[in-house]
């Protein structure tokens, strides 16, 4: 065998460098039966790399429901796939891409766009929506600015160029990521349910081909960078990550689309993390066959890469694809019309084997099936957190002033509008956002028909740090509140799992916890998870961010002319409260920005209520029977009814709790723990006819009260002045962009 | 009317604008590939939005050197109408087919939002079925729509009559804070001196559809299909 020019000798010492542990090594050198040169064991460490293999986190990944009616594929491929009726598919996924964000905002987060994207045209589908949830560090650290910048124009230069809308995300600073950001992108994508295409290749002697950008030095090793810890010399990595080049991308999501309405392909993959080595190793694993790689013919950037840099680089905007030996020039000829690279660079065998070669000489020689199966799986240890004491509202003293206080939050940043950041993105595009950002979720129209896909990203991170059990359950349920009070059919979710460190027990005890919440939420919820991404190691020098499972949900709308959105429509509406409130302010954000404190469990996620007041919510606006409809998340009844005014340029009198019967509710609580409780499981509509709504509501045993009256240019709570809508705009929308001006 | 859609590889609103042409003609536009400069005859030819090769250099700066815009230049020089929409009209612009240069927004971000015009001339082609001085809602999306033309060319724009669309206000008033990009005197369209060529940033074929939030956009291409029958 060939070694590698001038390589160093593989040693523990080299492996280690890999980020292999001595067992793992051991465990190379056991499946080889020798010592692996320097190319085997890049890939052996890319492959067996937290990123690629989920190894802490398999074991707790499996506990989650994944199946049901709707779902045709569910995780371990590409991106889930859900019917959407009518002969067609919704597929989706949402991934990370944290570390290189952080090191290189512009083309982190650009590249992170370009792999999501991948992920799901590879599958068939057509992107027809972008998403992302991005979580920054405190704003008064000096990097926060910078990198927030960075982010949006990375992800806006995407997604714009290639033509697919960003229709939505959240966005959230906390001290927390401040040494460590975070930038999760989801795609959804739409396909005919009977032409999705996976990864699986089989059949000795197809063709191998590779299509796409040429292969550079850069990112080589992302994927163990992603599976290692932060430190200060982190920007020394800055030249593994990636630039994107998203006209290319373009052309490869059209040039696929083509090739997959002709019979050619038998498998297909996208070149993301770990390059050719992933995506020739998943498609030969997944089809039970073999392969042959000529590196010669690998298109290259520059002249004079190695076999090792060849395999590992993780160049952008790349694809695999085995195709039907005598559909090769019909899958050429799509090729070039778009002017995209189209080599054969290797074929399948009945070998089981992976073999490297560069110039007829092999380079490399690693069994296929042993290394896949034999990825580590680990049981880390974990300690549950701690459980918080329930915080009573008496505990919390009421605002001198209410509409300050509203005020206060509506400007604070995890509340203020994220105009600044969705206005830079092209959120139109395609011709079918039928509700923009802004709203709970935004809705996408099915192209050429009056059905619709609703979508939203959630995920309370301070909550799953306080309680990451109840945390993780409340992701889930928002998610699905969310897509409900547009009027959706909640169908399934992608996860994009952010944690810190999982060897230390507490970290992968939040980790656990969340998980656990998650798996009730989504089996009460008949809302499983069909595909999903675990970013762990998120920790700057020993600092762990807060536990963040990002939620990406997606529901059907199946009459566009029949959905809702929180803008109040019209003067003399009820105002109506749909669940229970109790004021709960543990983990609120009323205490974080207004008393200073993080104190306190987050708020209950009773599972059966969340259901029953949804269905019940959704049933209302299929039945036409509401005029706007918004849930009540973060900041609680005052800051949902302040953005539907605001929505709605139309201010409301608000009553108070003791406005009309509220069922099943012992005591009210105090006024500003009314307002700006998080209690969980509610929505606000408004109607009409507010008294024929409550019989509808008592009838069917939904907990519903009226709290008020639209009309007016001001919010009049319960107590103190009139707010003016004009003023609470100005506090909603001025945060942002002034403190991006630097003031 | 038969219309043609030159297809970018880049190009991004191709279908959108298919779909507008679509449901004001009643009828398919012609979608041209851009490697295919020999297409039949027709009434009106669009360049759509989009980033047409990338764009990575200036926009449409490559789009401009390509052979089918030599042939759209030549079929324009007979008086086939010409319709640029944002990267169109960025073409339009590199090729000299219309005066002026789309710089990069003053802003130096990319903007996606809803804008208000005013229409400033009824006589044209494009603008058939609004009124001159109407306000009209039409979204705009991009990072290089910056209008700018020197001192004379601007002057000859207002003697002719060249000037299609400005920025505005609800009341119409083309003010600083409804200028979304910097353009100059708040320009938003320009057409040539015949009137036969017609370049705007705004996205008329995104907002001509009620589901989508507004219909101003349709009244557009409904004029276009009145003008040229």
């Amino acid at each position: 065998m060939k070694a590698e020019p001038q390589t160093p000798e593989v040693t523990q010492e080299v492996a280690a460098e890999h980020g292999l542990s001595a067992e793992e090594y051991g465990r190379v050198v056991e499946i080889l039966g020798r010592t692996p040169n320097l190319l085997e064991l890049g890939i052996f460490s890319v492959m067996w790399s937290e990123h690629c293999s989920y190894k802490s986190s398999k074991k707790w990944l499996k506990t989650l429901p994944t199946e049901g009616p709707q779902v045709i594929l569910g995780p371990g491929e590409n991106a889930g796939v859900v019917d959407i009726g009518e002969g067609l598919a919704a597929v989706f996924k949402m991934e990370s891409h944290n570390h290189p964000s952080f090191i290189e905002p512009y083309q982190g987060a650009a590249t992170g766009v370009g792999g999501i994207l991948r992920d799901v045209f590879t599958m068939g589908a057509r992107p027809v929506a972008n998403l992302n949830a991005l979580r920054f560090g405190d704003p008064a650290h000096p990097k926060t600015r910078h990198l927030v910048a960075g982010v949006v124009a990375g992800i806006g230069d995407y997604g714009n160029c290639v033509g697919i809308p960003t229709v939505g995300g959240e966005v959230n600073f906390d001290p927390a990521y401040n040494g460590n950001i975070l930038v999760n992108a989801m795609t959804v994508g739409i396909a005919p349910a009977d032409r999705i295409f996976t990864s699986a290749a089989a059949g000795a002697g197809n063709p191998v081909v590779y299509v796409g950008s040429k292969t550079g030095r850069d990112g080589i090793h992302g994927a163990t960078m992603a599976s290692a810890e932060f430190s200060e010399d982190s920007e020394a990595k800055r030249p593994t990550v990636q630039v994107g080049d998203p006209f290319t991308e373009k052309l490869l999501i059209e040039a696929c689309l083509e090739l997959m309405a002709t019979d050619a392909i038998i498998g297909i993959q996208d070149m993301g993390a770990a390059g050719l080595t992933c995506s020739s190793f998943e498609m030969a694993s997944k089809g039970g066959a073999g392969v042959e790689l000529d590196l010669e013919r690998v298109p290259c950037r520059e002249a004079g890469m190695t076999p090792y840099e060849m395999m590992l680089s993780e160049s952008q905007e790349r694809m695999l694809m085995v195709l039907k030996p005598d559909k090769q020039n019909l899958a050429r000829a799509i090729c070039e019309k778009w002017d995209l690279e189209f080599a054969v660079v290797g074929h399948l065998t009945e070998t089981g084997r992976m073999v490297i070669k560069l110039d007829g000489e092999v380079v490399g020689d690693l069994p296929i099936d042993p290394l896949a199966e034999a990825s580590p799986e680990y049981d880390r240890p974990w300690t549950a957190a701690e459980p918080l004491g329930e915080l009573a509202p008496s505990e919390v003293a009421p605002p001198e002033d209410l509409g300050a206080a509203l005020g206060r939050l509506l400007a604070a940043p995890d509340h203020c509008s994220k105009r600044w950041v969705w206005e830079q993105y092209d959120h139109m595009v395609m011709a079918d956002t039928v509700r923009r950002p802004g709203g709970d979720a935004a809705v996408v129209r099915i192209h050429a028909s009056n059905r619709g896909l609703a979508v939203a990203v959630d995920c309370t991170p301070r909550y799953c740090k306080a309680d990451p059990r109840r945390g993780g359950a409340q992701a889930v349920a928002e998610s699905w509140r969310n897509l409900t009070a547009v009027g959706a059919r909640p169908l399934a979710i992608t996860d994009n799992l952010n944690f810190g460190n999982p060897a230390r027990p507490r970290i992968m005890g939040q980790f656990v916890g969340c998980i656990e919440g998650m798996g009730e939420a989504c089996r009460a919820l008949d809302y499983p998870v069909v595909s999903g991404n675990v970013s762990l190691y998120n920790e700057t020098n020993g600092e762990a961010i807060l536990p963040t499972p990002a939620i990406g949900g997606v529901g059907l709308i199946d009459d566009l002319d029949r959905i809702a959105d929180p803008a109040f429509e019209a003067d003399g509406e009820a105002i109506i409260l749909i669940g229970e409130t109790r004021g709960h302010l543990g983990a609120s954000s009323y205490l974080r920005v207004i008393e200073g404190r993080e104190e306190g469990a987050p708020p209950t996620v009773d599972l059966a209520a969340e259901r029953r007041n949804g269905d019940f919510v959704r049933s209302l606006i299929a039945g036409g029977q509401v005029t706007a409809c918004h849930d009540v998340a973060d900041g609680g009844l005052a800051v949902a009814l302040a953005e539907m005014a605001l929505a709605g340029g139309r201010g409301a009198r608000i009553t108070g709790p003791e406005g009309g019967s509220e069922a099943g509710l012992p005591d009210s609580p105090p006024v500003h723990a009314w307002l700006f409780g998080e209690d969980q499981a509610r929505y606000i509509v408004t109607c009409a006819d507010g008294a024929a709504l409550l019989d509808t509501a008592e009838t069917a045993g939904i907990p519903a009260t009226r709290i008020g009256t639209t009309g007016g240019t001001a919010l009049i709570l319960p107590e103190g002045d009139p707010i003016s809508l004009d003023g609470l705009r100005e506090a909603h929308e001025t945060w942002l962009p002034a403190y991006m001006d630097g003031q | 009317m038969k219309a043609a859609v030159i297809v970018f590889p880049g190009s991004n609103c191709d279908r959108d604008v298919q779909v507008a042409l679509r449901q004001a003609t009643g009828g398919e536009p012609l979608m041209v590939w851009h490697k295919d400069a020999d297409f039949d005859p027709v009434d009106l030819i669009v360049l759509p939005g989009g980033f047409s090769y990338g764009d990575y250099l200036r926009c449409g700066a490559m789009a401009a050197h390509s052979p089918v815009m030599r042939e759209l230049v030549a079929r324009a020089r007979r008086g086939v109408p010409l319709l640029g929409i944002c990267n169109g009209f960025q073409m339009l612009t590199e090729t000299g087919l219309l005066p002026g240069a789309l710089l990069r927004n003053a802003t130096l971000k990319f903007v996606c939002r809803d804008v208000l015009l005013r229409v400033e001339t009824s006589q044209t082609l494009f603008t058939s079925r609004y009124e001159a001085g109407q306000v009209i809602r039409i979204p705009v999306a991009h990072g290089d729509g910056n209008y700018f033309t020197d001192g004379d060319t601007l002057s000859r724009l207002y003697d002719r009559d060249q000037i299609a669309f400005r920025y505005c206000d609800e009341f119409g008033e083309p003010s600083e804070a409804a200028n979304p990009n910097g353009a100059l005197h708040n320009i938003a369209g320009v057409t040539n001196e015949s009137k036969t060529i017609l370049g705007l940033m705004p996205h008329p074929e995104r907002l001509a559809d009620p589901a989508l939030g507004g219909s101003d956009g349709a009244l557009f291409f409904q004029g276009l299909v009145e003008a040229l029958p």
